[in-house]
């Protein structure tokens, strides 16, 4: 049986961000709010990444973030999934010629998938989670 | 007694949406000091937007943060039509207070919500939060979008406010204004918010000064500082609205600060779209030619005086483009609020100057004790350095 099956049912979500605008973070607790509220379904934003099941990862990564997200990757138990929120996230966006960034994401730690966007709507966010959660 | 233990908060905490990181020095529960890195965030835009050509850079000053998303913008465009020496149409400055108070009013319940998931009272998050929304909505209508507007360009703004959308944005500032009205007598008389937060984290009148504290904060404190008021641009000088000022500089004030700030930016509002039906005409003025020289332009973001300084040689693109942001002078307040404080208190006392780190980290960053350079901008860093080296010897505090 595949291994990701226990994630299916209720999955608790750590969000990372490293040289992100900040919106697409408000995006994030968007969802959690009463408008979209992504509890019902089980979905919990958790405080500590050793608690989580999948990492929603915002911004590009910014030099003197990068050893603290390798750290933050490592903590997370296995299975592991990541999802790079925005356009940065998953291609540097505007930023992407910086002298401070070092690249998306997928550059760095493994990503399952891209929410594209600047920012993405709440709606595309929860949409984005679904596909995963169906493809496991 | 030389037995400290020092608390790191961050980078990555549950508390905090950004990485950010503040180590409190503390003895038993009191905090006896504290230290900010910041650099977590540094995105490098001020070489980025060297780059770009005028209109682009507008776009990317709007990614400095997305809260205030569009207050870079407004103090980006005054910056470059100060440097060309264009006034901008009616139409468009009426357009520009609405968009910008409408943020205003967005950030504003934002920051009450976050307040309250710090201290620990979701309720009052979740309940800010659902009236936040119809304010977003009421943006994807005018602007096309929840955040990031895109609705400045130097010489005025890039899209016009339609007759037909004004009485949806009235009819929303109606609904804002009640729901608002109700959260605001909510939050003044319950008790267990009185008890949390009157009295602490105490700003006093001269440490804002000294600490050139800007927007909310200094008006908490007593400070009578708008831009909006003291340089009127956009139609700030065409309406009538009054500042909120608060003497207590706890952070009770700031929070009662922010929570009437919303009722002036529903009456500016107001007062623009009912100018809007008579102004007709441009939404924007030409920009033929950028000249050589040098503009500033000034906003008055949620969270205090956004400045922009742009510099060109005559060609497409700024030579140079210099942004300072409010949480970078707010930050330093911290020095003076939170040691004394319990490491409880500490939290809130931090979250209400309601940090933006995004803003803050195009700039500079110090290690304060061991005085290393973390990152560039050397003469920003000698005159930070001095800065807090003069307040620490004011304050009688070891030179850190």
């Amino acid at each position: 049986m595949n291994k990701l099956w226990a994630l299916k049912k209720s999955i608790w979500v750590y969000h990372v961000c490293s040289g992100s605008c900040n919106n697409c973070d408000i995006e994030i607790l968007d969802c959690l709010t009463p408008k979209f509220d992504l509890e019902r379904f089980g979905i919990l934003l958790v405080g500590s990444v050793r608690h989580a099941d999948v990492i929603l990862a915002t911004g590009s990564i910014t030099r003197k973030a990068l050893p603290r997200i390798k750290r933050v990757y490592e903590q997370m138990p296995k299975p592991k999934l990541v999802i790079a929120v925005g356009g940065c996230a998953c291609s540097g966006g505007i930023f992407k010629n910086g002298y401070n960034i070092v690249g998306p994401y997928d550059k760095i730690i493994p990503v399952t998938a891209y929410i594209p966007g600047c920012p993405p709507k709440p709606e595309a966010i929860i949409d984005g989670v679904v596909k995963v959660i169906n493809s496991l | 007694m030389n037995r400290k233990t020092i608390i790191p908060i961050g980078p990555y905490h549950p508390l905090l949406e950004e990485p950010e990181f503040f180590e409190l020095e503390v003895e038993g529960e009191k905090v006896i000091d504290i230290d900010v890195h910041i650099g977590y965030n540094h995105r490098s835009i001020e070489k980025i937007a060297e780059s770009k050509t005028f209109d682009q850079m507008v776009f990317l000053v709007e990614r400095i943060c997305g809260i205030c998303s569009t207050s870079h913008p407004i103090a980006n465009c005054n910056a470059v039509e100060d440097l060309v020496g264009i006034e901008i149409p009616e139409r468009a400055r009426y357009i520009r207070s609405i968009v910008g108070e409408l943020e205003r009013i967005h950030s504003h319940l934002l920051w009450a919500g976050l307040a309250g998931h710090f201290i620990g009272y979701n309720t009052l998050w979740m309940w800010v939060w659902k009236y936040r929304e119809p304010i977003l909505e009421i943006f994807e209508a005018v602007t096309g979008n929840r955040n990031h507007y895109a609705m400045m360009i130097p010489g005025g703004v890039r899209r016009d406010i339609k007759e037909e959308d004004i009485p949806v944005v009235l009819k929303g500032m109606d609904e804002a204004e009640r729901k608002i009205e109700m959260v605001t007598k909510a939050v003044l008389d319950d008790p267990v918010l009185a008890a949390r937060l009157k009295g602490v984290g105490v700003l006093s009148r001269e440490d804002a000064i000294n600490y050139c504290a800007v927007g909310p904060t200094a008006r908490a404190s007593g400070i009578p500082i708008d831009v909006r008021r003291d340089e009127p641009y956009a139609a700030y000088g065409l309406v009538n609205w009054e500042i909120i000022i608060r003497e207590e500089g706890d952070v009770f004030a700031k929070v009662v600060v922010r929570l009437l700030e919303c009722f002036e930016s529903i009456k500016i509002i107001r007062q623009c779209l009912k100018r809007l039906r008579t102004v007709k005409g441009e939404i924007a003025a030409k920009v033929k030619e950028i000249p050589p020289g040098e503009g500033i332009g000034r906003h008055e973001a949620p969270r205090g005086e956004v400045f922009h300084y742009v510099k060109s040689d005559g060609s497409n693109r700024p030579v140079r483009l210099k942004v300072r942001a409010p949480t970078y002078v707010n930050l330093p307040t911290c020095k003076a609020t939170v040691p004394g404080e319990s490491i409880a208190d500490a939290a809130i006392i931090l979250a209400a100057i309601d940090p933006c780190y995004c803003c803050t980290e195009r700039i500079v960053t110090i290690n304060k004790r061991t005085g290393k350079r973390e990152l560039n901008g050397q003469d920003l860093l000698r005159l930070s350095r001095k800065k807090t080296e003069k307040i620490c010897k004011n304050m009688g505090k070891r030179n850190v």
